[in-house]
Parts: structure tokens; sequence; C-alpha cells
């Protein structure tokens, strides 16, 4: 079966350290907060200048001056810190933060990502997207491996305009969780009851399949 | 101390020498943080060929969204514009021409300008289209894109407190671009919800010293909310 959104970032959860800074973008990445494990704190980054992002407010509780990058409000955690966009991105591009994890139209086998534009339609602007994934050493995408039709989102090389070149090293959709090096894709696990044969139908780009793939664990 | 004394009484005086055709840097994330009182006096002088550089373009109605509706943006730049269906049509029309930037990218140009350093290096933006015609170059094995800084003719900044001498608090998420854009501006004219003696302000805690404020208004702010979202009430304790 493939996964529901909520799997996914219960899969991606795991890849979640004791003491992580963590980045979470808009879509499947926001619901990963709701899986950190109870017995570990995690600060989250919003890029609008929050280091310790919070749930939503009470009716009681809200404040105008308290939003998240997706112009939610929210609150801000015991240890939080305000700052600057300037100080953000520092973080961001200074490799200071130890997870990102964001969604995309395409990732390709060169570890090529495209996420904010899509021609045609109304460009709204990449916001952080760029920023974040030329910064970060350590990402994860998360995806739908094909759209409706059936078409691979996992390519040899991405037809869309990038969000950033060579910079993902991991993936995680509906179906699979694969490590991007050497110029492929290398499947490291499979959503329980998918096979490989389903993923590789699915997956135009470059596959390498070592041996036997487990199972995700959940 | 008068020579310091950085308060004025009336937007038209805080506003003194705005013309057309001006660069004007706006603070602000979405809604939040944004100089209501100071994008409305723009409006109502009726300023046009404004290159407007803002993280983002209001909404419809409100923010910079009431200059779009008069026509007064020529040029915006600015890193996620698409809250309003008027930015769409005057983007369409090409009425407005839109220079989008990477959000650590414009905040990074606006700090470097304000810093009198004329332009950066930066991963961001490596290989897409935004590095286009620009210079890049491979430093310890990177590739990186040469990034002009930005200045501008008036910055318009709204912090939360501010004293006579025109050093300024910032409040929780609402500080967003505004420190970088009062040390950008030629003239950084600053709205505020409270303004205090000199003094009153903890030396310890000034987020930006006066040296780069050359005014400072008390406004009334609405403060609207975009995505108002609240803890489902089954939640609360």
């Amino acid at each position: 079966m493939a996964l529901t959104r909520d799997q996914i970032a219960m899969r991606v959860a795991q890849e979640i350290q004791d003491g992580y800074y963590v980045n979470l973008g808009i879509g499947i990445p926001t619901l990963v907060a709701n899986y950190v494990p109870k017995d570990m704190d995690v600060m989250l980054q919003s890029e609008n200048g929050l280091l310790g992002m919070g749930e939503f407010p009470t009716e009681e509780t809200i404040d105008p001056d308290l939003i998240n990058a997706g112009k939610q409000t929210v609150t801000a955690v015991t240890g939080a810190a305000y700052f600057s966009s300037a100080e953000s991105f520092a973080m961001i591009r200074g490799g200071h933060v130890d997870l990102t994890v964001l969604g995309a139209f395409e990732v390709d086998q060169e570890g090529s990502i495209a996420s904010w534009m899509i021609p045609g339609k109304l460009v709204k602007g990449m916001g952080g997207a760029m920023d974040l994934v030329a910064g970060a050493e350590n990402i994860i995408v998360t995806m739908t491996h094909a759209n409706k039709h059936g078409v691979s989102k996992i390519l040899k090389k991405c037809s869309l305009p990038l969000t950033g070149a060579n910079c993902i090293k991991r993936v995680i959709t509906e179906l699979a969780f694969m490590e991007i090096k050497d110029g492929a894709f290398h499947l490291l696990e499979r959503a329980p009851g998918v096979s490989v044969e389903e993923i590789q139908a699915l997956t135009e780009a470059d596959l390498v399949i070592n041996g036997d793939i487990p199972e995700m664990k959940f | 101390m008068s020579g310091f004394n950085k308060v004025v009484t009336s937007y038209e005086e805080a506003l003194a020498g705005f013309t057309d055709n001006m660069t004007v840097m706006v603070g602000g994330f979405g809604l939040c943080g944004i100089p209501e009182g100071l994008i409305e006096q723009v409006n109502k002088l009726g300023s046009t060929g404004l290159t407007a550089i803002s993280n983002n373009a209001g909404v419809d109605g409100f923010g910079l969204g009431k200059w779009l509706e008069k026509r007064q943006i020529s040029t915006m730049i600015g890193s996620y514009v698409g809250e309003n269906e008027l930015f769409e049509k005057l983007l369409l029309s090409g009425e407005m021409e839109v220079i989008l930037t990477p959000q650590g990218t414009l905040a990074e140009k606006i700090r470097a300008g304000g810093a009198g350093i004329p332009a950066f290096f930066t991963a961001t933006g490596y290989g897409t289209q935004v590095a286009d015609g620009k210079e890049t170059r491979e430093i310890d094995g990177r590739n990186y894109v040469l990034e002009p800084s930005l200045t501008a003719d008036f910055a318009l900044v709204k912090a939360w407190k501010a004293d006579t001498m025109g050093n300024l608090i910032f409040r929780k998420t609402a500080m967003n671009f505004n420190p970088m854009m009062a040390t950008a501006g030629k003239i950084t004219v600053v709205e505020v919800e409270e303004i205090v003696e000199a003094g009153e302000l903890d030396p310890n805690y000034i987020h930006t010293p006066g040296i780069y404020v050359q005014r400072v208004i008390k406004g009334e702010f609405e403060k609207r909310i975009e995505q108002r979202t609240i803890k489902p009430s089954s939640e609360k304790a």
C-alpha cells in the first residue's frame, strides 16, 4: 500500500535526532512536527525569524506579530528566539540547520530539484526555497512519486525550472525511500506491501536496486 | 539633544521629499510588521513609477496592495508575491516588472547595501534562472552567484518601540526585514507603536541603533492577520 501523507511524515520523523534544529516546508513537511518522538527535543526554525516554533495559538493567545513562514499564527516554545530575516538565512545558508524537509514537483538523479515554478501558470515566487536547498547539508524531499496520470516525477533530468542544482540527497515518496548518489537513485526502503517492480515502473530515473529492499517500519 | 530628536508628528513630515520614480523599501513579511500608516501616506501622495523592495506585495486592498490599486509600482522586487489577484493582472499585462529574488538573497542584498558591501557571492540560485546573466565563481570547489546589494531612497520600517533618538526595538516575528531595511535607506522612516524618551530603552536590548534612523512617527496599527490558525478547541487545556 502506498503511504498516506501522514505516513510519509512519520517516516521522515524517524530521521530526526534529539537536539536537532529543523526547518519544515509547507504541506507534508509541516506534518512531520506531529510525529517527532516524545522523548526527543527538536527546535523548529521558521525562516521569517523564529527558532522554536510551537503549536497554533488559542483565541486568547493569538498574536498578529507571531507567525510562521506560511503566514499562519503560531506560538513560541520555551527557549525560542526571534531574529531578522538576514539572521534567519545566515542560519540556513551557513549550514546551521540540522535537517530541512521540503516538497517538490520534480527531482532528478543529479540531485537537482524543481519546486517553485510551472511555466504558463502564475509565478508567485520562490520564497526561501532556493536558500534552503542551497544551504542545508541534510535535506529530505517529500513528494509523490508520479502524477495522477502515472507520469514519474523521479527523473533523469528535471523538466521544470530548478530551485537548486545538485543539492538533494534523500527523497521519500508514498512508495519509496531513496538516496541520490553517483548520478542515480538508490532504493533504500519500500512502502509496506509495495513491490520493487511497482517502484521501478513509476521511476523514470536510473534506479539502483541492491539486494533485498526492506519495507519501511512504523 | 534636539539634533538627535527624530520624532515627527505628521505623515506629511514623515514622508517629506518622497517623489515619483523613487526606490523604496518596505518592511514586513506578508502583513506582519508592515508600516501601515506610511504605506497609506505613499498611497495618498499618489507617487508613481516606484521601485518597491519588499518580501511580499500585500493583499488586495491592504498593505502594498493599495499601491497596486493606484498603479504606483513600476518595478517590484520581492521573494513571494502571489497573495492578490491585482498583482497577477498587472504582471501578466506587463504594467509592472517583477524581479523575483530568493528570500535569503533579498535579505542579504539589503543587509549588504546598508553595510557598504556592493555585492556578495552566494550558492543560492546557482544553476537556476536566478543566476541567468550574473557572474559566477567557483570557490573551494563550490559554485556561487555574484549578487549586487540593494539600497533605497526611502526605507519604510515598522518597529515596536522607538526612543526619541531613533533607537529601535522590534517585536517577535514582526522584525523580519525591518532591521536591514532600516540600515539601507538614504532616508529611513520608522513607524512605531510607542515612542519613549531617550534613556528609557535599555541600551543592551536595542535592535537597531538610532544612527540608521532619520524620522520616527507613532502610528496606529490594524495588524491584519492573513492566516488565522487556531488550535482546535478539543485540544485546549
